[in-house]
């Protein structure tokens, strides 16, 4: 566990970082960005509160079961859209046209609509819950593995 | 003395190839293959997606992002694998 000062600049930053995270996975078939890279911002808010606060505290929030357990959600729910496209070929993006962000924008720059994208929009959140997870258990895994036995951190 | 040689004679033709690559490069928004321009011309209407980059990542190029994320997905597992908790182990 680091100093009083570390730790409340966590407590103010972490929500920030995670607000930030779900914005660029959500709007990433709009803007730039997309699920690897607003699963690696929300992860790094695991991060940061992994060296903020240690690792003992952290595991006590974050179960490995349940992290386990989303990331396996959110590999399947990529891999099922992509079979969902089976009728005409893998990963054909079915969803465009349908009432599920299925609205097709006008050529060129346009306005922001996060009702567009088809599949792409679902694929981003399971792409997303599978690196989360998968990072944030990956860094718990290690910083629990390379903490030092009868070390208070 | 002969490895130093060969380091500083593969440093200067690293540094030749990057110069020649540098110098060859095209000028800035005129890629020389057609595809670039069809997927610029077509992902709003194919896709629906303003986004060409996450168009071509998850449409145009799905099959390579299934990979990615089955490498990651395999790294979790393996990391997982390795620094499991055994039973004889309390903490």
């Amino acid at each position: 566990m680091m100093s009083i000062i570390v730790r409340t600049m966590t407590r103010l930053v972490t929500p920030a970082v995670l607000i930030f995270g779900l914005y660029v996975i959500m709007h990433g078939h709009v803007t730039v960005g997309g699920g690897f890279q607003g699963g690696a911002v929300f992860a790094s808010a695991a991060a940061l509160l992994l060296a903020a606060f240690g690792s003992e505290r952290i595991r006590e929030h974050l179960k490995l079961p349940d992290l386990t357990v989303i990331s396996c959600v959110g590999a399947l729910l990529f891999a099922g859209l992509a079979f969902g496209g089976l009728g005409k070929t893998f990963f054909y993006n079915f969803l465009v046209g349908s009432p599920l962000f299925g609205h097709v924008p006008e050529f060129g720059p346009t306005h922001e609509d996060i009702w567009t994208g088809g599949v792409i929009a679902p694929m981003n959140i399971g792409v997303a819950l599978n690196v989360v997870a998968g990072l944030g258990a990956i860094m718990l895994l290690m910083a629990l593995a390379s903490r030092n036995k009868g070390d208070k951190e | 003395m002969a490895r130093r040689v060969f380091t500083g004679a593969t440093l200067v033709l690293v540094a030749m190839m990057l110069f020649a690559v540098a110098l060859a490069m095209r000028p800035f928004g005129e890629p020389p293959s057609a595809m670039d321009d069809y997927i610029i011309q077509n992902t709003q209407e194919v896709t629906g997606a303003n986004s060409a980059v996450a168009a071509v990542v998850f449409d145009w190029r799905g099959y390579d992002t299934l990979g990615e994320a089955t490498v990651l997905f395999t790294a979790f597992t393996g990391v997982a694998m390795l620094l499991r908790r055994r039973k004889d182990e309390s903490g």
